[in-house]
């Protein structure tokens, strides 16, 4: 189900990535951070919204750098970069993400930023849409958002044209280490 | 027709920025659709859609009523009313109470149904569309012209100006560039809004939840950075059950923009923290506005199975030329069409039903299963029913129901049309007819009609019995068919029988309206066409074949009478095309074409009633291949030559487009020879090739057939 997950998320300009362990997770958030030019001042924050990869997780092994921030506030989201937060499942035949979002901090990382880092639980992937819908009891999830690629436009002449008022890039971080959702 | 309404015809179809757009687009939509659609049971599907909007549509109460408990139960407001003045008011008191200054709203077709910016911005509050198209018709002072893409009209320069006008600044065209304009002049109004307005895609009545779809990305700032959240929902976007999301999650983003799902989809059930730490101040309401009164008129109860997917709009060979604003202000295309007949008044579809060419593309990619073109003849029939028929057509239908009259007419005009006949057509017409000669020739009429050719035909001895229709364009303008197509049955076997008696199979009337009139001439065709025991009743013709078929049951059930319903079912079942029946009597092997014989390329082109309404597109293909030609397929072998009876008099100017389009796909194959069912297409596309010279040969499969028959 990974594979076809890729292949149809690829399929939407999502940028799509597997790996073991949380610490490599880490690793390439430390670096893609770096690369990305993250830092201390307006336009350049870099916020992550909490989620089961991050409790219990000592705060030393974390990447220390400038402008990543663990706090989420409305001011901030407005002036962050890239917002880091964690998905609850995924459907296989559409690549999308799916997040019990009724906390406001989850939404804000992902629809305020410019790049949206997703991680995802690679067990946490479901074959459809039917499915999901049998897992999810609504009345526990007041907020249920389904993400699809970047966000995207065709208004002006139909033309394909990515990042409209939600995030330009989607990075999508599987992780095999982390237990099914649910 | 109104002036006005005539005048917004022409200068859409001599706007060339909107027809190449749209143009360009439809034929994008068509291979992106299918693209989506692979490896799913596109009938299945919408099967299942149909079956539960429908159960919703007639459950509407029961449904609204659960969605308000489930949905107050969880924190939410929810407000029900028919009356759009009072939606109004509601979200204006909400506005007020809350010292609501500024607005944003995503896209919502239902307050644009009840003109709700403008009332707001009326009484002082700052109203913003943050969906890209909606935010630029908002800026340009328009209405949106299509349901999905409201701003598909408009040109990246006319864009350009219209933001540089706003950011004050000189942009050029380019769109990545303006898209971030757009996201930069938007973000500051997102946050400093107190209020945010969405529609609702889909409201679940088990659990109170309404599902929000863009792509943008615009309905999640909406329904999160406000404190206060208004859904306004039409109760036909009812569901019943939490589980009804996924067939629907399935076919609305493949059909409205061929993606297999939008970028964004949330499903909200009740109240959320705000950033603050408060909670949502949510609000629900549920709007009638004469939804309950199409849920309980039987015609019109299946116009609630719309999921607001415009594919109709994207495959009508009419929208394509004229764009949505011809339509109206809020809903366009064909559903547009019953919409505003509906939510505004039936006055206000008079015109715009006229649009409708009845070719049938809309009807096979819907995917709440609705019967559009069924649905637009119905509003027609209420209009003729509601004001009666023009004067010009009651005299002509007067005429074409009484047969004796018709036929002496028709015989009288083989004669009266002479001055203006050179050869095989008609290229001028006096005064006011002049504008059907305008791109195309019509034939002239037979010296000799069919009725008369026929008593000189010598049949052989028959074991069975075929009762030919001919309908009027093969009796008056093309009898040398019908000689074709006895010669053909004759060498199966099948002794040809002509009740003089037969008369226009009503098509004429029923596409205007004149329901009556039709049922007259369904009688008289019964009477006729029963009269003679006979194992078949064939028709060369698919509109007159589409009339027996179909049409005279349905034309009797929509009037209500009960009389000659049994009779028209019987003539029904033993109605058949030509093609079928010799397709038929080949694969029986009653009837050989001759072998092995290289007759050169061929394109065919299939007729809108042979097509999408008796599913006949493979039979004459086989036939003609058998025969010995070559076919090559033109690109849009299945789209409407624009004929469609008497819409190419009444709407030449939308037509004549269409029909140029046909010509130059038919010419791009290279073929000199172009094949077709129907003689309405045959007058239409021959006249078209007459008047530009071309030696492209328009023939009926008939006569082609006829003359490859075995010895």
């Amino acid at each position: 189900m990974y594979q076809q997950f890729k292949a149809r998320a690829d399929g939407v300009s999502a940028e799509v990535y597997r790996f073991d362990t949380k610490t490599a997770v880490l690793e390439f958030v430390r670096q893609f951070l770096l690369e990305e030019g993250v830092a201390d001042r307006r336009g350049f924050y870099s916020l992550w919204a909490k989620g089961s990869f991050l409790n219990g997780m000592d705060r030393q092994t974390l990447p220390a750098i400038p402008g990543l921030k663990f706090e989420v506030t409305r001011e901030l989201a407005a002036d962050a970069r890239i917002g880091i937060s964690q998905m609850h499942w995924a459907l296989a035949d559409t690549g999308t993400l799916v997040q019990d979002s009724t906390a406001i901090e989850q939404r804000l990382v992902s629809s305020l930023s410019s790049i949206h880092i997703a991680i995802a639980p690679t067990a946490g992937i479901l074959p459809d849409m039917p499915t999901l819908l049998a897992t999810v009891n609504p009345k526990k999830c007041a907020y249920l958002a389904m993400i699809t690629g970047p966000s995207r436009t065709a208004d002006i002449e139909r033309v394909l044209t990515i990042g409209v008022h939600g995030p330009e890039r989607l990075i999508i971080l599987f992780c095999d280490e982390l237990g099914g959702a649910g | 027709m109104g002036t006005e309404f005539k005048e917004a015809i022409h200068e859409a179809v001599n706007n060339a920025n909107l027809t190449g757009a749209l143009g360009k687009f439809s034929e994008a939509y068509k291979v992106n659709r299918a693209k989506a659609y692979e490896g799913i049971d596109f009938e299945e599907l919408r099967g299942r859609i149909a079956e539960l909007k429908s159960f919703a549509a007639s459950h509407l109460e029961e449904l609204s009523a659960q969605f308000e408990q489930n949905a107050t139960a969880l924190g939410a407001k929810v407000f029900r009313t028919c009356d759009p003045a009072m939606v109004r008011e509601y979200i204006l008191q909400v506005a007020r109470d809350n010292n609501v200054k500024t607005v944003v709203k995503s896209k919502s077709m239902a307050t644009e149904e009840i003109h709700l910016n403008a009332y707001l911005e009326k009484a002082g509050i700052s109203v913003g569309e943050t969906d890209l198209g909606e935010w630029i018709i908002q800026l340009a002072g328009q209405t949106p012209s299509h349901m999905v893409l409201p701003a598909i009209h408009m040109t990246k320069e006319e864009v350009s100006d219209l933001f540089s006008k706003e950011v004050n600044e000189r942009l050029n065209s380019d769109i990545p560039r303006l898209v971030k304009v757009a996201r930069e002049r938007l973000r500051p109004m997102f946050l400093a809004a107190d209020m945010g307005i969405s529609g609702g895609n889909i409201a679940v009545a088990e659990t109170g939840s309404i599902v929000l779809m863009t792509n943008e990305g615009n309905a999640r700032l909406v329904t999160s950075l406000p404190r206060i959240h208004v859904a306004l929902v039409g109760i036909e976007k009812l569901i019943a059950s939490y589980a009804d999301i996924a067939p629907i999650l399935k076919a609305l983003p493949r059909s409205a923009t061929a993606q297999l799902l939008t970028s964004y989809v949330s499903i909200i059930t009740g109240p959320t923290p705000n950033t603050d730490g408060s909670m949502k101040d949510l609000h629900i309401i549920l709007m009638d506005n004469r939804r309950s009164e199409m849920a309980a008129d039987p015609k019109f109860k299946q116009a609630l199975q719309c999921i607001r997917c415009a594919s109709c709009l994207n495959v009508c060979q009419v929208f394509r030329l004229v764009g949505g604003h011809v339509f109206g202000k809020v809903y366009t295309g064909g559903i547009g069409t019953i919409l505003t007949a509906w939510f505004d008044e039936l006055k206000k579809s008079e015109d715009i039903q006229s649009l409708c060419i009845q070719c049938g593309n809309c009807k096979e990619v819907c995917p709440g299963k609705i019967d559009i073109p069924d649905l637009i003849m119905e509003i027609r029939r209420r209009l003729v029913q509601e004001q009666g028929l023009p004067l010009l057509q009651k005299a002509i239908y007067s005429v074409v129901n009484n047969r004796r009259l018709f036929h002496t007419m028709l015989r009288a005009a083989s004669l009266a049309g002479k001055p203006f006949t050179s050869g095989k057509f008609l290229r001028h017409l006096p005064l006011f007819l002049a504008d059907l000669t305008d791109n195309r020739s019509l034939p002239a009429i037979a010296a000799e009609p069919f009725r008369d050719l026929f008593k000189k035909i010598r049949q052989p001895e028959c074991t069975e019995k075929a009762v030919f229709y001919a309908g009027c364009l093969i009796d008056f303008a093309y009898p040398e068919m019908g000689a074709a197509l006895i010669k053909i049955l004759n060498r199966a076997g099948i002794e040809v029988v002509f009740p003089e008696e037969q008369t226009c199979c009503g098509a004429p009337a029923r596409y205007s309206g004149a329901y009556e009139v039709a049922a007259g001439n369904a009688i008289d065709n019964i009477k006729a066409l029963l009269s003679v025991d006979a194992q078949y009743v064939v028709s060369a013709c698919p509109t007159c074949t589409v009339a027996l078929s179909h049409e005279f049951i349905s034309t009797f059930e929509s009037l209500g009478q009960t009389e000659w319903l049994p009779q028209a079912r019987e003539l029904a079942a033993k109605t058949v095309d030509f093609s079928t029946l010799v397709k038929k009597l080949v694969d029986e092997g009653r009837l050989s074409l001759k072998e092995g014989r290289q007759l050169g390329r061929i394109t065919y082109h299939d007729s809108c009633h042979l097509k999408r309404t008796l599913h006949v597109a493979e039979q004459p293909r086989e036939l003609l291949g058998k025969a010995g030609y070559e076919l090559t397929e033109m690109f849009e072998c299945d789209t409407c030559c624009g004929m469609a009876g008497s819409y190419s008099i009444k709407m030449p100017e939308i037509s004549t487009p269409i029909l140029r389009r046909k010509l130059q796909n038919i010419k791009d194959t290279g073929a000199s020879l172009v094949a077709m069912d129907c003689p309405g297409c045959v007058m239409q596309i021959r006249g078209g090739f007459d008047q530009d010279d071309s030696d492209i040969k328009v023939r009926h499969t008939v006569e082609l057939l006829a003359e490859q028959l075995e010895d």
